[in-house]
């Protein structure tokens, strides 16, 4: 079989699975967030905790939840790791420093999954259970609550509150990721992944060296790492690794399992709002991103450029040889475009145009299909400001889904979508300014010449991953020492939290709000054109805000 | 302030409690099942023929012959250890299953281009042929710096010396890389690739110095 027919064939399993499963995940969601009745096991767990499941909250009590729960998974996480030394199960690893602990406890609860750590060497088997793995299933879940608030916000008829974030959060961990994760850690149980709450395992090798093996519970967190669109990894080198994906089924399962939820989403917005097509608009909007950035990385990569690229005579450096070029470029292009941040080759060997596409592929914002949640919330706001904008080119009144775009409704809107841009530009504008940064990098030289190019498209990467909570990069990169550590920390939880807040107060202004039907004044939603208008937008927005900076690293690399 | 504070009573016990579902319960029940595939659950062990384990059927590391030594071992794919003093040591240092570690090198980066044109002339030395028939893989590091596999071209670059020095006649080896050749999984997913750990026990050969067979 042709490399290429076997890339196609691989590509339509991705999308054949993904259409198999949309409708009946998309509508399970929908049901999950709109069904009045409680299953038995999530009773006793209210009880436990002591919260009222049946009570409505106002944006402002919702959003103060958020906020209460991300602070105290921040700071429980933070403290586990601290005293992880003294704890069971922790491989004889010392407790985590505080700058490693403070910039992962955020990583970690604001589904970024950011590493500035070696996961063997640094977090116990415990630690990585009962606080990664936990956050890997409970920031996704706040993701998915905040988008199914939004949703609740836009179809609220008269007034009322957006729902009960406890309520979300439970249903969204017990019927949605819990499942789904036993489903995916299985099948990858099948294909040699790990699972061993052993330390490691020795061998004198045929040449008669001796090598530790590094072993720990991996296939739990895995699965959840791609469903939750997390993507830390168990493992140093992530899911390159054989131990968390050693075979070419293993990896189209993880891409399957980090665009799953992201694309059904559109569908259970479809459904909740009650017009499905709605949902398929913005369904192809991310999907035709989605493979346009494709398109582009696997032409990128088919042939080497750049000098050490060419003497080697493919792009294979940071790839492995059982997924080939095409399945690297799958995983990657998935992963920077779910918010995953997972990778199985590393991003900083890619080329000049191949690692740019990647970067974009966060600067859209991280919609295409953006993170579990996220995505869905991030392409929302979007299409609010795209119709804030049609309405203003052709004279409408802009209005989506029957709910006027006001003045509250527009500031909330690109307040929100102001964060990102402004941390990413910012942070990166502040490190390379920085003499001790130049010492950080993991590829340099003299300034203009492609290595100082690369240089500084690391860090580049690095602050759009972290405000757009991604967690992969361009990992040549030495991000330990503080400023990086509390620099990169910061647009992580504020690349999370002001976004997820200004939204909020966006679904409680939507909420407030009677529908007006529709009229010929009104633009429509659905369909071809606003889809168009809606990729204009997100294009216009990114390269308007990114063009300067791009045009200094990825871009001038690739003209080199 | 206080909307903000009334909510933390009830987080730390929601966050507790799912501690309990999503950080025990549910790790230890996929632990359950994986005791079902004890061996690949524990990393795939692999063990020579008196016994002993010499590695991980997924994983590879790349045998070290000293100078003048005979070198009977397909070889694998290289890390790279930019820091090395010796550049030739540094290009051709295997990766560390206990830390798996990637170079990260972009595509201009050169040091990357000088472990590449080290690593083209060493195994074009070491195999006896032209270094431009070295192919790409041989001469750059993977991504999980352990990779296990090397591409059928570079295996059947290797199979001239390793018959030699094994003793084995090349037909014989070259029946064993047919049977550690895989193809693309389902015909059609990722690449056809020799897995290396597997074939170099193939050959018979055995671990030195490991007296404790595995238990």
């Amino acid at each position: 079989m042709s490399p290429a027919l076997a890339a196609a064939l691989q590509l339509a399993l991705v999308v054949a699975v993904l259409a198999v499963l949309y409708v009946p995940l998309g509508d399970h969601m929908a049901r999950t967030y709109t069904s009045r009745t409680h299953l038995r096991v999530e009773r006793i767990g209210y009880r436990m905790v002591r919260v009222d499941p049946d009570a409505d909250q106002s944006w402002k009590a919702y959003a103060a939840s958020v906020l209460a729960f991300t602070l105290v998974s921040i700071l429980g996480l933070y403290l586990l790791q601290r005293v992880q030394g003294v704890l069971p199960l922790s491989n004889g690893l010392a407790g985590v420093s505080p700058s490693v602990a403070f910039n992962t406890a955020i990583s970690f609860a604001t589904n970024t999954n950011w590493q500035s750590y070696v996961p063997e060497t640094t977090m116990g088997h415990l630690t990585q259970m009962i606080g990664l793995t936990v956050q890997n299933f409970l920031s996704a879940s706040v993701g998915m609550a905040v988008a199914v608030a939004l949703i609740r916000g836009i179809v609220a008829v008269r007034g009322g509150g957006l729902g009960n974030f406890w309520v979300d959060l439970t249903r969204g961990v017990v019927r949605i990721l819990l499942p789904l994760s036993i489903i995916v850690a299985i099948i990858l149980l099948t294909q040699g992944v790990i699972m061993s709450l052993h330390t490691s395992f020795t061998a004198t090798g045929l040449d008669g060296s001796t090598s530790a093996y590094a072993l720990a519970p991996v296939a739990s967190q895995e699965a959840i790492k791609e469903l939750g669109t997390n993507g830390g990894g168990v493992l140093n080198t992530n899911s390159a690794h054989p131990f968390e994906n050693p075979t070419p089924l293993s990896n189209v399962v993880e891409v399957i399992a980090l665009l799953l939820i992201p694309v059904c989403l559109t569908r259970t917005f479809g459904t909740m709002v009650r017009d499905r097509r709605q949902g398929t608009v913005l369904l192809a909007v991310m999907g035709a991103l989605w493979a346009a950035q494709l398109a582009v990385g696997l032409w990128a990569e088919s042939s080497p450029h750049g000098v050490a690229a060419q003497a080697a005579g493919a792009m294979l450096e940071g790839k492995e040889v059982r997924f080939g070029i095409p399945s690297s470029v799958l995983f990657a292009v998935s992963t920077t475009g779910t918010s995953t941040g997972a990778v199985n080759s590393m991003h900083d060997s890619y080329t000049g145009l191949g690692g740019g596409g990647l970067l974009l592929n966060m600067l859209f914002g991280e919609i295409a299909p953006g993170g579990v949640g996220s995505g869905l919330f991030g392409i929302l706001v979007l299409a609010v400001i795209a119709v804030f904008v049609g309405g203003l080119l052709v004279g409408r009144t802009p209005e989506y889904l029957g709910k006027k775009i006001g003045r509250r409704e527009i500031t909330m809107a690109a307040l929100s979508i102001l964060v990102m841009p402004a941390l990413v530009l910012i942070c990166t504008a502040v490190a390379v300014v920085l003499p001790s940064t130049s010492g950080a990098l993991g590829n340099s030289g003299d300034p203009g010449t492609p290595g100082a190019i690369h240089g500084f498209s690391e860090v580049l990467y690095a602050f759009a991953s972290a405000a757009n909570n991604n967690g992969s990069a361009f990992a040549g990169i030495t991000v330990t020492n503080d400023f990086f550590q509390i620099a990169l920390g910061l647009a992580m939880l504020l690349g999370r939290l002001l976004p997820i807040v200004f939204i909020l107060a966006l679904a409680g202004s939507l909420a407030e709000q009677t529908p007006t039907p529709a009229s010929t004044g009104t633009l429509p939603t659905r369909g071809v054109q606003f889809g168009v208008l809606l990729v204009g937008v997100v294009i216009l927005v990114a390269a308007l805000t990114f063009f300067p900076a791009l045009a200094l690293g990825p871009i001038a690399e690739a003209l080199v | 302030m206080r909307s903000l504070l009334r909510p933390l009573g009830g987080a730390i016990r929601v966050l507790l409690l799912f501690t309990v579902v999503c950080g025990l319960v549910y790790p230890l029940a996929i632990w359950s099942v994986s005791r079902i595939g004890t061996a690949s659950a524990e990393g795939s062990p692999l063990q020579d023929s008196a016994g002993c384990v010499v590695g991980s059927d997924l994983i590879g590391v790349d045998p070290q012959v000293a100078a003048g030594d005979p070198d009977p071992f397909f070889h694998l794919r290289l890390d790279g250890d930019p820091t090395a003093d010796d550049p030739v040591a540094g290009a051709m240092t295997p990766g560390d299953p206990a830390a798996a570690d990637a170079n990260d090198a972009g595509p201009n980066n050169e040091t990357l281009l000088e472990f590449v044109q080290i690593r083209r002339e060493v195994i074009a030395a070491r195999e006896g042929v032209d270094p431009g028939q070295v192919p790409p893989d041989a001469v750059t590091g993977s991504g999980s710096s352990v990779d296990p596999a090397i591409s059928p071209a570079y295996a059947e670059l290797q199979v001239p010396r390793v018959a030699r020095e094994s003793g084995l006649s090349a037909d014989a080896v070259r029946h064993l890389v047919a049977e550690h050749t895989e193809g693309r999984q389902w015909g059609f997913l990722g690449e056809p690739r020799v897995d290396v750990p597997a074939l170099n026990v193939a050959l018979g050969l055995t671990a030195p110095g490991c007296r404790t067979p595995a238990g």
